[in-house]
Formats: structure tokens, sequence, C-alpha cells
């Protein structure tokens, strides 16, 4: 909305008022069209409020009881009506995190070697197929979870692992399956396709006088990707991660099949844990208290606020890296 | 024959009363418990197979969302497998009814390899799992209970439901009154701050996790056991019996429960560990909630004889379908409770409705 309409050509001499009317209403429809597309493009953002506010209401009851102590306390007990979101606020983050460790690294990857290695007969069904994982609905990522992940995690990977990693504080606990670890995984594996699509269009971008400028100079291909490649698309590919990490912080069909739903809080991803989905998912049909429903809705809340404070930390990162060099960041 | 002869009966005293009430349609709609979707699915589709007049909508949202909506009046009857609880009552003010439909057991589940005899559980085991204070499955308190049972050295892990559940509502009732330090330390509710174990979404998540957790043990609804070939113990009863459940024994611990109950109780009762010898005692009715005074008396008249349709002919699918049927001395009390509806200051029900029928069916 800053910019107008039409504006007028720089070397036509000041107009009277009543010939800008003339100008700018040239003719109705182009009154009715803006005012219609300036309501659409204030639907959302009125969404946006409406949804806030109706939790900081239905929060209220929750927040007036427990008040900020309630982000800091562990104890979730709906039988004397006494929660505290602490785990879950720490399971989501824990399993966003294990998910990114695994799934940028690969996803990186996957972009890299689809613009600058595979060969071009390759590149197209290949990244097609990476695509396609993002097709597939969530509560069929948690049944493979179930019956393919769990298994392979417990009775065939734990047991080689578990001497030389049982002494690290993130593997102390007996593994039954239903874990942090498993959440992260199966996460991984869901955010990875945004994150490599995303990614790959940002490689794309690179101009090739960049590459050719690079190879010129004698670096490698790899050295080319490295220095050139990647710092050009920088940008691009902060928004792409921050795209997965939001879209693993909500997840919760999936996760809560295979976290263990426990609110505790460990260090250890062997072990069973807890996220803000998860949880809302499965109690709210349930809550039988109106204090756990407010409850819910309080750390449905919260789950806003982080989205929210991570999508700054994001727009903040992006508007950083991206002085300088901007390829990729029209990609966003 | 009965019910094809009452049902023209009923539909030419409406008839001959109102004709237009007989001829527009009648919708009902209600929502909440997910445990008896299938029978009230079931009953709906028998119902209106010879009642085309009437359309019966039920949305399976889980108990709490039927108690809310039954309180905001959204619904013509909601469905619960907990009762209300008094402050909920008291909002609506006093204007609901508990209707038992059928009943529900539920049975402990575990997954132990090379364990075949059907393992026993007391109440003291059952509570000293849940609590986290037997975690072997090699404790002498179990092998106590279960002479000549090899038990393996493994470790016990609890699988609990972690939606919000009248099947958690039953099982921690039953643990919360065989077991004082239950009581105090978790106690009752659809969903509660467990001790120890994992959580596992519904009836499935809960029967999958076990099914794949060497040494695991969980708790599920007996129908949902059967249908899927879970290995589930005995439990031991007040009267020292070890019980397995089945649907008869599932009745017997309503009728055993109902023998001590005034004849005036509004349903809203725990038949968990009743004293009789037969009884399976981890059971809980199932109940729809209907309005004791109704403000429209052709919908309430609808809604009332189709549970005095399910309550009397309709049992018959409950054991079908896995559920344990109504024992007789509870139906006779339902029967009292449907009369007690009124509209506009009248009773919904005519004197003498379904007089015959009730004796026969």
């Amino acid at each position: 909305m800053t910019s107008a309409p039409a504006a007028p050509p720089r070397e036509a001499r000041p107009r009277a008022s009543g010939e800008w009317q003339a100008l700018r209403g040239v003719s109705r429809g182009d009154v009715v069209y803006r005012v219609v597309l300036t309501a659409l493009a204030l639907i959302l953002p009125a969404l946006l409020l409406i949804i806030a506010g109706e939790l900081v209401v239905g929060a209220w009851p929750a927040i007036r009881q427990f008040g900020a102590g309630f982000l800091t306390r562990s104890v979730w007990d709906p039988v004397v009506g006494d929660f505290g979101a602490l785990p879950l606020i720490v399971g989501t983050l824990y399993t966003s995190l294990v998910a990114m460790v695994i799934a940028v690294p690969l996803a990186l990857g996957v972009a890299i070697f689809l613009t600058e290695f595979a060969p071009r007969w390759l590149r197209r069904p290949v990244a097609t197929l990476v695509e396609l994982l993002a097709a597939v609905p969530s509560v069929i990522y948690g049944l493979w979870g179930v019956f393919v992940l769990l298994p392979v995690l417990r009775d065939g990977l734990w047991p080689m692992l578990r001497p030389a990693l049982s002494w690290l504080p993130f593997f102390r606990g007996a593994f039954y399956g239903p874990s942090v670890l498993a959440a992260g995984v199966i996460l991984s594996i869901m955010v990875l396709p945004y994150i490599a699509a995303v990614s790959r269009e940002v490689l794309l971008a690179v101009p090739a006088s960049q590459r050719e400028g690079a190879l010129a100079l004698g670096a490698t291909r790899w050295e080319t990707v490295w220095t050139v490649i990647l710092p050009y698309g920088r940008a691009g590919i902060v928004g792409a991660v921050i795209l997965g990490l939001g879209r693993a912080l909500g997840e919760t069909m999936a996760v809560t099949m295979l976290i263990g739903n426990r609110h505790e809080i460990s260090l250890s991803l062997i072990e069973p844990g807890y996220t803000i989905a998860a949880a809302i998912a499965n109690e709210f049909a349930e809550a039988a208290t109106d204090i756990h429903l407010s409850a819910l809705v309080y750390i449905a809340l919260v789950l806003f606020g982080l989205s929210v404070l991570i999508n700054a930390i994001a727009r903040w990162l992006i508007w950083r890296v991206a002085r300088g060099s901007a390829a990729g960041s029209s990609a966003l | 024959m009965v019910t094809v002869r009452t049902t023209l009966l009923a539909a030419l005293v409406a008839f001959s009363s109102s004709p237009l009430a007989a001829q527009s349609e009648i919708r009902l709609t209600g929502a909440g418990a997910t445990f008896p979707y299938p029978i009230y699915s079931k009953w709906v589709l028998e119902y209106t197979k010879t009642r085309p007049h009437i359309e019966i909508n039920y949305q399976s949202i889980g108990s709490g969302g039927g108690i809310r909506q039954f309180m905001d009046r959204t619904v013509d009857f909601g469905a619960t497998d907990g009762p209300m609880a008094d402050s909920q009552i008291a909002a609506v003010r006093g204007n609901v009814l508990h209707i038992p439909t059928v009943l529900g057991a539920v049975v402990p589940v575990y997954f132990l390899e090379g364990v075949s005899q059907q393992l026993r559980f007391t109440p003291e085991l059952l509570s000293g799992i849940f609590l986290g204070q037997i975690t072997n499955w090699n404790d002498s308190r179990i092998a106590a209970a279960n002479p000549g049972v090899t038990l393996p050295n493994r470790d016990i892990v609890v699988v609990h439901r972690s939606d919000g559940s009248g099947t958690t509502y039953v099982w921690t009732d039953y643990l919360s009154k065989v077991s004082p330090e239950w009581l105090r330390r978790v106690g009752r509710s659809t969903s509660v701050s467990w001790p120890v174990g994992l959580g596992g979404r519904g009836n499935e998540g809960v029967a999958s996790t076990v099914r794949r957790t060497p040494g695991a043990i969980g708790y599920v609804e007996l129908v949902y056991a059967v249908q899927n070939r879970i290995a589930y113990g005995l439990v031991r009863n007040r009267s020292g019996q070890f019980v397995n459940a089945t649907l008869a024994s599932t009745t017997a611990a309503a009728a055993g429960a109902m023998a001590t109950i005034p004849a005036s109780t509004d349903f809203r009762i725990s038949i968990t560990d009743p004293a009789a010898a037969d009884a399976y005692p981890i059971a809980s009715f199932t109940w729809i909630l209907l309005p004791r005074e109704a403000t429209d008396a052709t919908r309430a008249r609808a809604l009332l004889e189709f549970l005095w349709w399910a309550t009397h002919e309709g049992q018959r699918f409950a054991t079908e379908l896995g559920y344990a049927a109504l024992p007789a001395r509870v139906v006779e009390l339902v029967e009292q409770r449907l009369r007690t509806v009124s509209a506009g200051g009248r009773p919904v029900l005519p004197a003498g409705y379904g007089g015959r029928a009730a004796r026969r069916g």
C-alpha cells in the first residue's frame, strides 16, 4: 500500500487537486477493485489477531491462576487442577532441535547435490521424489514410525550403539522405543522436503556468472559451493530452515504416536517426552474441568508466542545476512 | 413382532393427536463418548430403518465434549463414559438425567514372551505396578499370585492412555478404590498425572505400544482386547476370585453393584470393585445425558422412545458388538427414570407406555 497505483510522470507540472481526483478515480471499477483487494488483504492479519485474542480470552482463567509460573513449573495434574508447562515447552524445543540437527545437513546436501553435482537426467526425478515426502500425511509417518522406525531404533541400532554411547547424558536410561529421539527422527524426515525444496530453488537462483567466476579463479567445485554459492544464497537458506522449524514445532500426530507422551524433562534422547501440540491434541477433547481446558488454551497461546518469536528471529536473521547479498531472499 | 406393533401403535397415537408432528421429520443430534460409538450407530441404523421420519445423528467427540455440548444445549443428548460432576450438574440447575445404556470392562493387557498362561493380577499388584513400585516381572509378589508360571527377568514398562478417556476414568477409579496410596497420590479422572510409564494415544495407541514392547503392561477396553487378540489378565475381585473379563462377568458386576444401590439412584454410580462373587471388578456404565425438563415435547418424545428401545430391544445388539448388556434391575430403574421426563409440566411418555413390550422384551 506504500506506492500509489498510478505514479504521475515525473516531468508533469503540478496539478490542481480537482485534476488529481479526476486522474485517480478514472473509473468506479478501480475504486471497487481497490477496496475489495484491501479488504481481502486485511482479512488474514485480522484473523491472526482474532486467534490471538481468542487464545488470551480462553486462557485467562489459567493465566490468572498460574501466572507466569505456568511456564516454569513441571506439574501436570488434571485431578487436582494444577498445571505447569515447562516439560511441554522443553519437549517441543528439544524434538525440533533434534529434527533440525538431522534434517538441515541432509536437506542442504540434497539441494547442493541436485543443483551442482547430479547428472542432469537425475535432477528432476530426485527433486520430485524428495518433494513427494511432503505429500505424505503425518498420521502415515506416525504409523510408519510405530511399525518400522521404533523397532529398527530399539532392536537394530540401539544394541549396537549402546556400548559406545551409554556414558553420554543424552543416552541415559532404558530405551523402550517411544522417545524424544524417535520423534526427532520422524520430524526430521517430515521437514526435510521443505528445507530441501526451498534451498534448491535458492541455489538455482544463484547466477551462473558466480559459479563461472569462482571456477575461473581456480576453485574446485567443492570450494565453489562452499565459498561462493552457499554464502550467496544464505538468506534464502536461513529462510528454508526456519520454514522447516516452524513445521517441526507444530507437528502433532506423528509426534504424539512416537514420543511416549510423558510430562517429564529429561536430557536423555531415549527417554519419553511430550510436546505442546501433542498435549493439546491428546487432552482437549476430554478435558474434565474448566481449568484443565483453560490450561490447554494457555499452552496453545505459548506455542503461538513461540512461533511468532521464532519467526521474528528468522526475519531478523535474514535481514542481517541479506545485507550485501540478497539472492534467494525473494524465495521467501 | 412386538416392536413393529408398538411402533404402529405409537404412530397411530401420534397421528391421531397431532397429524403434523407425525409427518414431519424429527432430527435428533447427540455427541459424546467414543467408546459406545459402534453400538450407538448400530442402534441408530436399526431404529431408523423402521422409522424413516426420525433421523438421529451421533458424533463421537469424546465424553468431555459430550458433557460440554449437553450443558450448552447444542445437542439433544450427550453421551459420556464418566458421570457429570456435581458442579456441572449445578451449572444446568439439576436439569439432567443419566441413563445407562450398556456396560464396558477394562482389562490389563501385557506382552511377555514365553508366558502362555493367562496371568493373574491382584488389586495390590495392579496398583503397585502402576505406581512404579513393582518394576520387574520376576518380582516375588507377581510370582505369588501366579504359581507355576515362570516369569522372566524383565523390566515392567507401564503404558497408559495419553488422551483423556473414559477408559482411564474407569481404570483409575478402580485403582483409587483398591489402593489408598493411589487415591492420595494420583486419584481418578479422565486424565491423571501418571507416576510412571509411556503414553499411547487411544486404545489402539496403548495396544500397539504394548504389543511391540516386551515387558509392557497397559489397559484397554475389553472389546478392543478381544477383537485384536491381545493377552489380558485375570483380576481378583473383592470376594477373592480371579475373574476373567467377559460380557457375563461385566453384567454381573453391574448386578452386584446395584444390589446395594437404592432405587432412587441418579445412576452416577461407580460399579468398580463390587462384592459379587462372579463379578469382574473393573467395569462401568456408559451414559446418555438428557434434560429432565424438555422444552419441545415432540422431540423429547422421540428421544425417549429411542432410549426405551435401546435399553430394551436394542440390548441384543450389544453382545454382538462386544458390550455387556444392562442387568434387568437396571432396565427397570431406567424405565422409571424415562417416565419422569416432562415438558411444560406434563410427562412426555404416556402413562402406559411400553408396558407390554417391556415385559416381553
